[in-house]
């Protein structure tokens, strides 16, 4: 079995009085491909904002190569880490957005070389070479000069996944990265994620696709409520859910 | 007797106007250079600062805004010199300008900021950058362009507002045509030049923001 990358225990998140995230357990392999899938208001996409700190959480732990995310305990209480901390720990984990979240002020190029240079420190020379490979990964190499306000909703989409793979993390975050594109446009950037899958990269993805996550995923999610309602591998899940719910989910859902 | 004409008054006048000119575009640049420094503390201090600042400063811009600026002119001269503190004219006069300058650049840096997608701060969080760093190389330069066109409003705003130093005699360009106009009765004239003075450098700060807004301008 490979190497354990990430683990979450008891994970707790509460928004005021609003039970969000109702004690999720679960680890993730090196090279695995989950994909969690679930009604909207499931916590999905909360529970992958809490693997960068997008979000805090109340209760639980997140390990990322065996290191505490976010938290760290002292004596009997539970603190958050400083912002340094925390940002160096966000580095470890890659994340592309629904609404993409280019920075509209910088070139695609610019985009991808921000953080190699702010936060890797590397050379702008170096950098740049580095954002265009990946510009080129994406297919985009001929647009590296380009603004986000002149590239499609997929070629947008295709830069910010450039951007967060050019940091090299351990792992990567997709939150319904095809949701906001025209249907026309997702096979783009679906192709994109299907090669880095692969190559190995380990990645959560909360998607709407059912066809895809079927097709990639080498386990799914299901969430159901803030709980982790069903999980196993697609083909099983997918073709003979074990409960109701996700039965009732798929069958109002794309997948056919 | 031949009536004067208004080109030879207008020539004999001509240092003095200049340096009322000179006075006006001191006390402006002046008042913008220090209202826009001190707005910007205000704004970030409404976006950012804890429950306590963001009062005390929300409080100080809807007191300064709900202000007419002639009354933080006298306040800013009488009341300096009432509580000890000698001001001397023009710097009573900059210093309520740029006061007033400030509230209003704060609002504008405050809705410039305010306006940045949440989106932009959670992308520049995930690949690793500071705070800071997100701020300087995300948010700030997307909410200076954001603003530039209000800034530029409130700098213009800032010129016709120094005309309101001449009531505690600051010699700038309308006291200086005031003055002009009580020796030739050329009343029609003097007000007329004096507001095409106006006119010109306002037209100046415009066209000035709007070659920066295109040479800055984000192509899309």
């Amino acid at each position: 079995m490979a190497k354990t990358l990430l683990e979450i225990a008891g994970l707790r998140k509460t928004y005021g009085a609003v039970e969000v995230l109702k004690g999720i357990d679960c680890a993730v392999h090196e090279g695995e491909v989950i994909a969690i899938i679930g009604s909207s208001g499931s916590g999905k996409t909360t529970l992958l904002r809490c693997i960068n700190m997008l979000e805090d959480f109340q209760d639980g732990t997140i390990r990322l190569d065996g290191e505490e995310i976010g938290y760290h305990v002292e004596g009997s209480t539970r603190r958050r880490k400083s912002e340094k901390d925390i940002a160096r720990q966000r580095a470890l984990t890659g994340m592309a957005f629904q609404q993409f979240n280019l920075f509209p002020h910088m070139t695609a190029a610019q985009n991808v070389m921000l953080g190699l240079v702010k936060v890797k420190r590397l050379p702008k020379g170096e950098a740049h070479a580095i954002a265009l490979k990946w510009l080129d990964r994406v297919g985009l190499g001929d647009r590296a000069n380009h603004y986000p306000g002149q590239l499609s909703g997929g070629q947008q989409q295709r830069v910010a996944i450039a951007r967060a793979i050019a940091m090299n993390p351990r792992l990567m975050l997709f939150d319904e990265v095809t949701s906001a594109l025209d249907p026309e446009l997702v096979g783009e950037v679906l192709q994109v994620i299907k090669d880095l899958a692969a190559e190995g990269m380990t990645m959560l993805l909360v998607t709407h696709e059912m066809r895809f996550a079927y097709e990639v995923a080498s386990r799914v999610i299901f969430m159901n409520k803030g709980v982790i309602g069903e999980e196993g591998n697609p083909r099983e899940m997918f073709v003979a859910p074990k409960t109701e719910r996700l039965a009732e989910f798929l069958k109002t859902s794309s997948f056919n | 007797m031949i009536a004067p004409s208004f080109l030879d008054q207008l020539w004999l006048a001509r240092h003095v106007i200049l340096n009322g000119l000179g006075i006006t575009v001191a006390i402006s640049l002046l008042a913008i250079f220090a209202g826009s420094v001190l707005g910007v503390v205000v704004g970030l201090s409404l976006v950012y600062g804890n429950r306590w600042l963001r009062w005390v400063v929300r409080a100080y811009t809807d007191i300064i805004r709900g202000t007419p600026v002639l009354v933080l002119v006298l306040a800013s001269y009488y009341v300096s010199s009432a509580v000890g503190v000698n001001l001397d004219p023009f710097s009573a006069g900059v210093l309520a300008l740029a006061v007033f300058c400030s509230s209003h650049v704060g609002e504008i840096v405050r809705g410039g900021l305010q306006a940045i997608p949440k989106g932009q701060t959670e992308a520049a969080k995930a690949i690793g950058l500071t705070f800071g760093q997100t701020f300087a190389y995300v948010l700030w330069p997307q909410a200076l362009r954001q603003f530039l066109p209000a800034w530029v409003n409130t700098a213009a705003e800032m010129v016709k507002a120094s005309t309101l130093l001449s009531v505690i005699g600051v010699a700038e360009l309308l006291l200086r045509s005031q003055e002009i106009i009580s020796r030739n009765f050329m009343s029609l004239q003097f007000y007329f030049f004096a507001g095409a003075l106006y006119f010109l450098v306002n037209y100046g700060i415009e066209r000035l923001g709007k070659y920066v807004e295109r040479k800055t301008a984000i192509p899309s």
